[in-house]
Formats: C-alpha cells, sequence, structure tokens
C-alpha cells in the first residue's frame, strides 16, 4: 500500500496538522483487507470451504466470500500475504486470484448503482400507486372523482418522475449541448411533455391525463439502464482488479547506499539494482552482475536469454538468478514499456468508431420520432384550429413510440448473456463486446501464455539415467530458475531421489554447478557446457567429462487449448497462430494442435500489423493473448480476450477476460455472442411491431391513456421474456 | 365513496413503508450477495452469531 501525504483532512490536533507524515504514521493500517478472486465456487460447501481454509491461517481474523461476485474478503494483520491464501485455498482445491487492494475504489460504481436502484425503487412505487389511480379513471371515474384522481396522480408522478427521471435528463442535456441527439432526447421531451399536459388538463378537468405513462416510460427505462449498470460494473472492476505486475519501485544505488525510490524519480544516467525475481524498471544498460532474463511477457519467448555486464535491458523484463546493476537508459515514458502502451492509446482510436445495434437503432430512431410528433400536432392544429387538442396528439405520439422496449431490448439480453458467460468464467468488460464477437470471422492466437501456459515442463525427464537423474535433482533444488524447479518438480513426483552434491553454488547467467563423487557435475546453459544448443528450450547436464546430456524442455498446453481451437475451426473461422518465440518452437507447437497458419519471431509492431492488415481485409478479428507484446494487437482486433493470468495492460485493453485457467469458455462465448445478436435483433422487431401497430392509433388521436399503459407494459415484458430465451 | 379519503392516504403509507424498507435495505447491503445468501441457510456449520 502507498503512503500519500497529499490528503488534506481536518485534524483535531494542531501538531498532527503541521505534521502531516506523524498523523499518517499515527493511523497506518494494523490490519488489512486483502481481496481474493474465486472462479470455481459454485454452492454452499464452497462457501464453507473456502471460508474455513482462509480462517485457518495464522493471522486472518475474518473471511467473508461472496458467492454472487466469487470474491472473498479477508481481514488480515500485514505478516499475511495474498500469496500464502491463494496457496492455502490453491491446496485446498479451491482456484484463487490476488485481486488487488484498490477494490475498495470501486465503491464509486457502487454508489452509482445503489442510486439507480434506489430511483428505480421510487419510480416503481409511484408507479404502483398511479396506477392504482388510473384503474378508477379507466373504469369510468366521472366529475370530481376524477380530478381528485388526476391530482393526487399529479402529487405522486411529478415528484417522482422528477426524481427518478434525472440520469435521462442530464443525459439529454449533454447531448443537446454537443448539438447531438440520442435517445434520452426524446425520452426527456415525451416525460416533459405528458408532464405540461396532463398537468393543464387535470387543472381544466380534462378527460385524459398521461401521469401512469410517465412514470411507467420511467420505470421500465431505468429497469434497462441498471441492468446495464450492473453488467458493465461488475466485470469493470474485476478485470480492474486482478493484482498489479508492474514495478512502482525501484533500489537507486548512490553513494551513500542504496534507497527504495517511486520509478517516476528515476533519471536517465541513476544506477538501479535489480534484485532475482524482480522486474526491470527501466529500460538500461547493465553494468555488473550475469543473470537470465524471462522476456516472455515482453516479447512471447519462451526461452530466458542471458544477461551480462553490457546487456540491453528492458523494462518489464523479470531478472531470474543473479542480482544485476543497470545504468538507467530511458525511464518513464520513454521506455519500451509506455512505448507498447502508446502503441495501445493509438490502436484502440481505431475501434472507437464501432457502432452497436443499439446505436444504429437509435440513430434512425431519434430524427423520426421527433418528426412524426411535430407532424401529428401541426395536422391536428390546422385541422381543428385547437392547440389543446395538438399538444395533446403530441404527447401520445411521443409517449406511445417511446423507446421502453428498446431501451430493454439490448440490456435485458446482455445481462442474460453475460450471466450466463460468468457462470463459465468469463467477464465481459464492455457492453457491445458480445455484438462484436458474434461478427468475429478470424481468430488470432497468441502462443506462450495463452495456448500454453508459459511454464516449461521437462519432455524426457524419464529418460535419464537414473544416477544422472539424482544428480540433476540435486542441482535442479539449488537454483530459482523457472527451468531448474519445473525440472526438480518434475523428477520428484517421478519418485527419484536426491544425490549427494556438495558445494553446490549458482553461477548467475550459466546455471547450477557442485561436486558429486569428486566430479565437477553442471546443469546449464548449452554454452556454458560446450553444447550445440538446439532449437527449442532446452537445459543440459554434465557430470565431470562425459557428454553433456540435453534435457528438453516444452510449454504445456492450457487446458481446453485444443477443444478450442478445434471448436472455432469447426464453426469455419479461421485460425492464425502468432508469436513471438522462435521458429521451431512455434511451428511444432501449431502442428501439435492443429492450427495451419503461423507466425513466429513477430514483435508487437507486426502483431498489429497483421491485426490491421486483416482488418484492412474485410476480416473481423477476434484476437486472444496475454502478453504486453500482444497488448497493442488486443486493442485493434475488433474484439478481444485474454486470460486472468494476463498483464494488467493486456487484461484491460481487451472486451473480455478469463476468469479460471481453462481456455474452454471461448468457444461457448462465440455461441452465446451468435445467439445473443439473434435476439437483440428479434428484440428490436417486437419493438417496432408494438410501434407500428400503436402509432396510427395515436396519430388518429384514439389512443386512450389505457392503450399507451398497455402497449408500452405489454411490450417491455416482450422483450425481457425473449432475452430469457438465450442459450 | 366516502371511504375513498381514507383508502387513499392509507394505500399511498403503505406504499411508502415499502419504499422506506427497501431503502432500507438497500443501505444495510441485502442486495450485495443474493446468490451466497441463499447457499448460507443451507450449509451445515451453526452460526451462534451469524456474520453481519
Amino acid at each position: 500500500m502507498t503512503a500519500t501525504f497529499e490528503h488534506v483532512r481536518p485534524s483535531a490536533c494542531p501538531a498532527c496538522a503541521v505534521a502531516p507524515a506523524a498523523e499518517h504514521l499515527a493511523e497506518l493500517p494494523k490490519e488489512a483487507t486483502l481481496m481474493l478472486s474465486l472462479p470455481g465456487i459454485h454452492c454452499a460447501g464452497c462457501i464453507s470451504g473456502v471460508e474455513r481454509a482462509l480462517l485457518a491461517v495464522p493471522g486472518v481474523r475474518d473471511a467473508r466470500v461472496n458467492l454472487t461476485l466469487r470474491r472473498a474478503a479477508v481481514t488480515a494483520g500485514p505478516e499475511v500475504e495474498a500469496e500464502t491464501l491463494t496457496a492455502v485455498l490453491e491446496r485446498a482445491g479451491y482456484e484463487a486470484h490476488e485481486l488487488d487492494p484498490g477494490v475498495l475504489a470501486t465503491t464509486a460504481a457502487d454508489r452509482a448503482g445503489r442510486d439507480l436502484l434506489m430511483r428505480l425503487a421510487v419510480a416503481f412505487f409511484a408507479m404502483m400507486n398511479v396506477m392504482l389511480l388510473s384503474v378508477a379513471v379507466w373504469s369510468g371515474a366521472e366529475g370530481v372523482t376524477r380530478d381528485m384522481m388526476h391530482w393526487i396522480s399529479a402529487a405522486i408522478a411529478i415528484p417522482a418522475v422528477i426524481f427518478s427521471g434525472r440520469p435521462f435528463y442530464v443525459s439529454a442535456w449533454g447531448a443537446l449541448r454537443a448539438r447531438r441527439l440520442n435517445m434520452d432526447v426524446p425520452i426527456t421531451l415525451a416525460i416533459a411533455l405528458a408532464l405540461v399536459t396532463s398537468s393543464y388538463e387535470t387543472i381544466h378537468s380534462g378527460e385524459h391525463a398521461y401521469f401512469d405513462a410517465a412514470v411507467m416510460l420511467c420505470f421500465f427505462l431505468l429497469g434497462g439502464r441498471y441492468l446495464d449498470h450492473r453488467t458493465r460494473a461488475s466485470a469493470r472492476s474485476a478485470a480492474q482488479e486482478l493484482a498489479a505486475l508492474e514495478v512502482p519501485r525501484a533500489v537507486r544505488v548512490t553513494d551513500a547506499g542504496e534507497e527504495t525510490v517511486s520509478v517516476a524519480e528515476l533519471a536517465v544516467g541513476d544506477v538501479v539494482r535489480v534484485r532475482p525475481g524482480g522486474r526491470v524498471p527501466v529500460d538500461g544498460l547493465v553494468l555488473s552482475g550475469q543473470s537470465e532474463l524471462d522476456r516472455s511477457l515482453m516479447t512471447g519467448e519462451s526461452l530466458p536469454v542471458f544477461a551480462g555486464e553490457g546487456s540491453l535491458v528492458s523494462a518489464g523484463e523479470v531478472n531470474l538468478t543473479g542480482p544485476l546493476t543497470v545504468e538507467v537508459r530511458a525511464a518513464g515514458r520513454d521506455t519500451a514499456l509506455h512505448r507498447i502502451a502508446d502503441l495501445v492509446a493509438v490502436a484502440e482510436s481505431g475501434r472507437a468508431n464501432y457502432h452497436s445495434l443499439a446505436d444504429q437503432a437509435a440513430k434512425l430512431y431519434a430524427p423520426f420520432v421527433h418528426i412524426l410528433s411535430v407532424a401529428a400536432a401541426v395536422g391536428w392544429w390546422l385541422y381543428t384550429q385547437d392547440v389543446r387538442i395538438a399538444l395533446n396528439i403530441a404527447a401520445a405520439v411521443l409517449i406511445i413510440t417511446c423507446p421502453c422496449a428498446l431501451g430493454l431490448a439490448v440490456p435485458a439480453v446482455t445481462t442474460a448473456a453475460s450471466g450466463r458467460l460468468f457462470r463459465k468464467g468469463l467477464l465481459i468488460k464492455d457492453g457491445t463486446a458480445l455484438e462484436r464477437l458474434a461478427e468475429a470471422d478470424t481468430v488470432v492466437f497468441d502462443k506462450t501464455g495463452t495456448l500454453t501456459h508459459g511454464l516449461p515442463t521437462p519432455l524426457d525427464a524419464d529418460a535419464l539415467p537414473p544416477e544422472a537423474a539424482q544428480v540433476a535433482l540435486a542441482l535442479a533444488e539449488g537454483s530459482a530458475h523457472p527451468l531448474a524447479t519445473s525440472l526438480a518438480k518434475a523428477l520428484r513426483s517421478a519418485g527419484i531421489s536426491c544425490a549427494e552434491v556438495n558445494g553446490l553454488r549458482e553461477v548467475p547467467g550459466h546455471g547450477v554447478e557442485g561436486l558429486w563423487r569428486g566430479q565437477v557435475v553442471r546443469l546449464g546453459r548449452a554454452t556454458w557446457l560446450g553444447a550445440e544448443a538446439p532449437e527449442e528450450t532446452a537445459t543440459f547436464l554434465k557430470i565431470g567429462e562425459t557428454a553433456a546430456l540435453t534435457l528438453r524442455f516444452a510449454d504445456t498446453l492450457r487446458e481446453g487449448a485444443a477443444e478450442v481451437v478445434e471448436a472455432l475451426q469447426r464453426q469455419g473461422k479461421r485460425v492464425i497462430l502468432i508469436s513471438g518465440d522462435t521458429r521451431g518452437a512455434v511451428a511444432r507447437f501449431a502442428q501439435a494442435i492443429g492450427i495451419e497458419e503461423v507466425i513466429a519471431e513477430a514483435l508487437p509492431q507486426e502483431k498489429v500489423a497483421l491485426v490491421a492488415e486483416l482488418s484492412g481485409q474485410g476480416a473481423k478479428v477476434l484476437m486472444v493473448g496475454d502478453g504486453l507484446n500482444d497488448t497493442a494487437a488486443l486493442a485493434a482486433a475488433h474484439v478481444s480476450i485474454s486470460p486472468a493470468s494476463a498483464l494488467d495492460a493486456a487484461r484491460s485493453a481487451s472486451d473480455m477476460v478469463l476468469m479460471g485457467r481453462s481456455l474452454a469458455p471461448i468457444a461457448d462465448a462465440v455461441r452465446t455472442s451468435v445467439s445473443a445478436r439473434a435476439r437483440i435483433r428479434e428484440n428490436f422487431t417486437i419493438a417496432t411491431v408494438y410501434n407500428v401497430l400503436a402509432v396510427p392509433l395515436a396519430v388518429a388521436g384514439l389512443c386512450s391513456p389505457l392503450i399507451a399503459a398497455l402497449a408500452m407494459s405489454l411490450s417491455s415484458i416482450t422483450v425481457s421474456l425473449n432475452a430469457l430465451r438465450l442459450k | 365513496m366516502d371511504i375513498l379519503g381514507l383508502l387513499i392516504p392509507v394505500s399511498l403509507f403503505l406504499g411508502a413503508v415499502g419504499l422506506a424498507a427497501f431503502w432500507w435495505m438497500l443501505r444495510k447491503g441485502q442486495f450485495e450477495d443474493p446468490d451466497g445468501d441463499a447457499h448460507r441457510i443451507l450449509r451445515d456449520d451453526y452460526d451462534d452469531k451469524p456474520k453481519s
């Protein structure tokens, strides 16, 4: 958690106001709330299991699972780390990911949702009461009784509509100020005109008042708005919260010693130290130290690269084995990391001109409604020379044509679809993402970290002679290098015991060595052991003076990857694999999974270029990727999906995020999106049919408030029910 | 029809009570985890003091 000194708060003691730092120290949190994402939970047993497992961890004071959001909030002492908790849950059999404590920042979104819900409740209350009163009028109340009903309706409806319709007025005013028309302009106009003519009629003891219609309009439209908000808010927050991987801090080496500073403070020429396991914070030149770097998130290369004195490193790479001292060549905005971010910004602007089905409908609808109601009013005025009748007709036309069903048509389907996909483990971040996914005809996959786990596993550990295997295990356990830990895990699970190796020593950037029965044994890079490096990920074992043994590694396929590729190909989509990894590794992998179009050794720019080129040819591209190198391509694609393990940048650039490990939901998502688009179109048709039937009545002046109320509620209910048919 | 003078205020009052109750539930966060609450009532571990 970062300490901010900017925040101003009224302080009771003057000393605290003078020394904000002291005040801050005094209020340092004694316990922190940690948030965990639990994509796999689904039943009462899971709730109990997770809470019990969490409460058993020392230091945890309280744990509460939210099944709706699939999250757990844990209150714990400062000594408890989120990794400990996720590890505990994994052992208990629940998949868990850490969420950023920035979760608390989502309360703003919650407040907006609660605000909408309250307006919805007020509109519902008013609608029910006004309806009851209207029943008396519809069934033939006359004279004083009718006037009384109208007056009471007005007293309820006017304040309720002013309060609950506020979101529409604000949005309509914003659109008008920008000299545009949106859906909310006719809505606001209809509500205002209905209230004004109804009040006028009530004052003059008129026959028709549309208070019920105005309130009902507010209720149904707010319902659509609320559904829309809820879908987006839950997805947006969950995608943002998955723990951040960026490095906000660096260790700067000065003459006075080492100090931890924010990355923003670093200047070119500074010297920083990067510890093993840490992420490189800047672009720079290695001054001293030897290590290996994992570039997979930056470039997609699965094989760690050697870094020694004079090597260039860039921000975002992970230092694996030895400490490095790096001279800053570029920091902050100038780093390669940020250039990728800029690429994303450029790519994103291209997608902004997608018009959703709702927008297309609104564009046709808004001008048409205004023209129609003005024409009806003018016609009646010419015919009867009576402004009162003309205004009444205009109000009736606006109310009848008001997009109740249109306002529900899209949110109802999107809510149904995203709820379905959420249960399968897919978060939809953008409202129009489903529509765009339904259009996709080309799928571009990244390899490392997307179709694979990004973690190598040894291929032929069983083939090693038993003694060599024991030595390899002893050596592998002496290193934290990913290849070594993976090898050690595989050998252990094969039931191999450790050989006695003395003087175990890690040679940063090269490997591990030790003494076994008086011979030097080494496990490490090809160049170090004088072996020939093959075209794939491998490490080597050399015992004494014998020839080095090759231990090949391959990335393991992510669950569901093969099925997804096959399902997409069966659906007739063009599937392309693009990776920054070496040619050999990519080709072998593509063959195994059955993808024919392959592009290897692609730079981030080339990925964007490919996506842009495909789009230029008229293809609608679905991009699936996880690394920084994919980020720009994700943003440029027509629609994009990233796994939960992806970098923040990649997740925020994509429209959908997979919550679990499996890729299988992608095929489901494509199927659901196609069916959702069909439902949305049907809903528009239903809404239009109702309008076409009712508008002539309104124009002819035959539309009583009863017909308006019936048409409005029937169309809204039909549309909602149709949305629920979604498979 | 004099009874209307009594019935309408009464029905409005009852409606307002419902609205106030809803507002209270919203404030108390009873809509935060509907799925979880539905399942929690069925689980085996007995809560002496249910967590708020």
